[in-house]
């Protein structure tokens, strides 16, 4: 019958492999094979790679691929009330805070909102080519009535960047003073990076309803939160040694030396890492909006599913502005940081 | 010298590496720098140092790139833990002190000024100056008025704004002495203080430090390399190879009486007739009444300015006066035989003096 059935024969196996029989549902594949009928001697050229579904093809007690697959998803729906039972209380700040911010940045009329952006703009880069910039992209994404699109993929992006740093900070500067940690958090960091956007959507569809906003929330901080803790702990680990070796011997504890040295002189490469964090966000949250994040990733998904390629093309493009605007205001601010403090 | 030294070092030992206790032995018993590192993979940064660092005197440490130098002054405020031996500041022991008592030490007893200034770049130079101050919590206002007293003293009046990038080298270690200073700390560390800036910079600053040094007698700790440097400053000259003491000693003793070839290497190179002292090479009178004198010359006068009195004449012999009163008599004969630098094997007395 099948190619190994030999092989498990040759072991002895048999009566261990019929003992386990438990046929369960057939899986595709065995069913086109059912249906060419032929049970043709395989030729060895065409010898099948011993795979869990050609191994169960010749002993029933070798589980199939599929079963390990339900086996992970039964695994994963056996802990999922308990994980819910601890994260959703603690993440369900975040929906509040999400869904708060989308609302305030509704609410406020535009007339009011886009002033108050072009102030912040040029109170962070101090540029008036930055702020005038910024000022012809929203009137041009105003104009073409992406205006509250964009304000909410902006809400979002800035509730997650503000918790990023929040949580990324702190997390890189204790990376930093311990190599222990260092070595802990490093893998995380890069699987964290290296994963598919699409593949963080898989267990937290799982754990929280789709319908709150925490949970598109809780994928873009996780994407975005890599950059600024790994730039945090490096720009503390590059401080000037000599700095610190003068902190010390002045005096400094260990507060007045972080507050006093540290964070001042590792600045520089915390904001690079928030530059990125707010790109990494505006990434993430066109993606997430499979899983119903509002924003101009909304329109995106409608140009794919409804084949409305103009809506497509032209939210995009207005992703692309967006994006282009965030990094050139927080470039400028980053900019205006360096620019104080060159050694 | 004063009678009572501010810091004795005593009996220190410091080995690099993973294990320097298991090695401590070994370096007890003589086994050097090269042979610690072949055979145990330790390095060994010092080795029996005693030192006593008069009050009031500027100590010079001295010796070539890797012999120890920023290893020693970065223990005594405990940059770096030693592996065996004391150092007892005014009496008291500090490498006992915890982490508590060792910051007030840093802050109240000790400054230090770095080779790479090591100046806040972020904070204005006036920021920078009362920097110790506000490190042991003082008001901002007492911190600046403080900083600008000392800017003033060191010449930097009017920069006070600035931000240390904006300044030159020479300007910034200014910076870094005036932050020294308004610690009002009794000691001062100076590591290879002058090394980065230019000749003529350079010598500024150590006019700068005299200048200074008359005024304040604080008890200062200097690293050099540079023995033109060393012999300008020293009261008292320490010099360092593979991690111990060749030789200490006031630098006119050494620079007449070198220990061994390496340091007649050192001093071979040196303008020795304008380093060189009337004290240290006349006869002194012993209640005899100076004869035939033929001119009279200063206790403290280089033997350069001598010569020059002299008009090259070597025949004569001149009366040493130190303030007023005869104390000695300067041979010429004896003045040329002090400018050829003489071997150790015929120097006779190895001195150890303190
Ligand atoms: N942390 C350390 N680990 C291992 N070895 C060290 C360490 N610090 C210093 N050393 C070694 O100790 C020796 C003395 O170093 P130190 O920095 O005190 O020399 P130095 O006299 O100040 O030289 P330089 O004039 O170049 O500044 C060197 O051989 C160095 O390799
Ligand atoms: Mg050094």
């Amino acid at each position: 019958m099948a190619t190994y059935e030999g092989l498990f024969d040759g072991m002895g196996l048999r009566a261990w492999c019929d003992d386990g029989a438990k046929d369960g549902p057939m899986t595709m594949s065995e069913l086109l094979a059912k249906a060419k009928g032929g049970e043709l001697d395989t030729a060895w050229y065409d010898v099948p790679f011993p795979s869990l579904d050609n191994l169960h093809a010749a002993c029933k007690a070798v589980p199939r691929t599929r079963d390990m697959t339900s086996g992970v998803e039964q695994a994963f729906l056996d802990v999922k009330a308990a994980l819910q039972f601890v994260l959703d209380p603690l993440t369900q700040p975040l929906s509040w805070l999400l869904d708060g911010s989308l609302f305030l940045f509704g609410a406020i009329p535009w007339w009011v909102l886009l002033p108050l952006i072009l102030v912040a703009v040029f109170a962070v880069s101090r540029s008036l080519g930055v702020t005038l910039f910024v000022a012809v992209s929203f009137l041009f994404l105003s104009f073409i009535d992406h205006y509250s699109y964009s304000v909410q993929t902006l809400s979002i992006i800035f509730v997650c960047t503000v918790l990023s740093v929040l949580f990324g900070v702190p997390i890189g500067i204790a990376m930093s003073k311990s190599d222990g940690l260092q070595r802990g958090m490093i893998p995380i960091l890069d699987m964290l990076q290296t994963l598919p956007s699409f593949v963080y959507l898989i267990p937290l569809i799982f754990l929280f309803s789709i319908t709150e906003s925490k949970l598109y929330g809780i994928a873009i901080i996780l994407y975005a939160i890599v950059p600024v803790i790994r730039l945090t702990d490096l720009g503390i680990r590059l401080v000037d040694r000599d700095v610190i070796e003068a902190a010390d011997a002045f005096g400094m504890n260990a507060r007045q030396k972080l507050f006093g040295v540290e964070i001042p002189l590792a600045l520089p490469n915390i904001m690079a890492g928030v530059n990125q964090t707010i790109m990494m966000a505006l990434a993430m949250v066109v993606i997430a909006s499979l899983v119903s994040a509002p924003g101009l990733g909304v329109l995106v998904l409608r140009g794919i599913r409804n084949l409305e390629l103009g809506v497509g093309l032209v939210s995009g493009v207005c992703i692309v502005l967006l994006a282009v605007i965030l990094d050139r205001v927080s470039k400028a601010s980053l900019s205006r940081i360096n620019a104080s403090q060159k050694s | 010298m004063s009678d009572k030294p501010k810091v004795r070092i005593r009996n220190l030992y410091k080995i690099f590496g993973t294990d320097p206790a298991s090695v401590l032995d070994q370096a007890k018993a003589g086994l050097g720098k090269t042979e610690m590192l072949e055979r145990h993979g330790h390095v060994l940064g010092l080795k029996d140092i005693s030192i006593d660092i008069g009050d009031g005197e500027i100590t010079v440490i001295m010796g070539l790139s890797g012999s120890g130098k920023s290893t020693l002054i970065r223990h005594l405020n405990r940059l770096i833990e030693p592996t065996e031996g004391e150092i007892l500041v005014d009496g008291i022991d500090v490498t006992s002190y915890g982490e508590e008592e060792l910051r007030q030490l840093r802050q109240m007893q000790m400054s230090m000024v770095f080779q790479k200034f090591a100046l806040l770049p972020h904070r204005t130079v006036l920021e920078n100056a009362g920097m110790a101050l506000r490190v042991r919590g003082e008001s901002a206002a007492a911190a600046d008025a403080a900083a600008t007293t000392w800017l003033d003293r060191v010449g930097l009046t009017g920069f006070e704004g600035h931000y240390p990038h904006q300044l030159s080298g020479g300007m910034q270690q200014r910076v870094g002495i005036a932050r020294a200073l308004t610690s009002n700390a009794p000691i001062m560390l100076m590591d290879e203080a002058f090394s980065a800036l230019d000749p003529l910079i350079r010598t500024d600053m150590q006019g700068l430090l005299l200048e200074l040094q008359q005024d304040l007698h604080k008890t200062i700790v200097f690293i050099t390399h540079d023995l033109d440097e060393a012999l300008k400053l020293a009261d008292h000259l320490v010099i360092l190879k593979d991690g111990y003491v060749v030789q200490q000693s006031e630098p006119q003793h050494i620079l007449l009486n070198p220990a061994d070839p390496y340091i007649e290497d050192f001093v071979s190179d040196i303008n020795r007739a304008r380093v060189l002292r009337v004290r240290s090479v006349m006869t002194p009178l012993d209640g005899r009444v100076p004869a035939d004198a033929a001119g009279e010359v200063g206790y403290d006068d280089t033997l350069e300015s001598v010569i020059a009195i002299s008009g090259g004449d070597t025949a004569h012999a001149y009366a040493v006066l130190r303030d007023g009163t005869p104390v000695g008599m300067l041979d010429m004969k004896d003045l040329v035989r002090a400018l050829v630098p003489r071997a150790a094997s015929n120097g006779g007395m190895l001195s150890r003096a303190v």
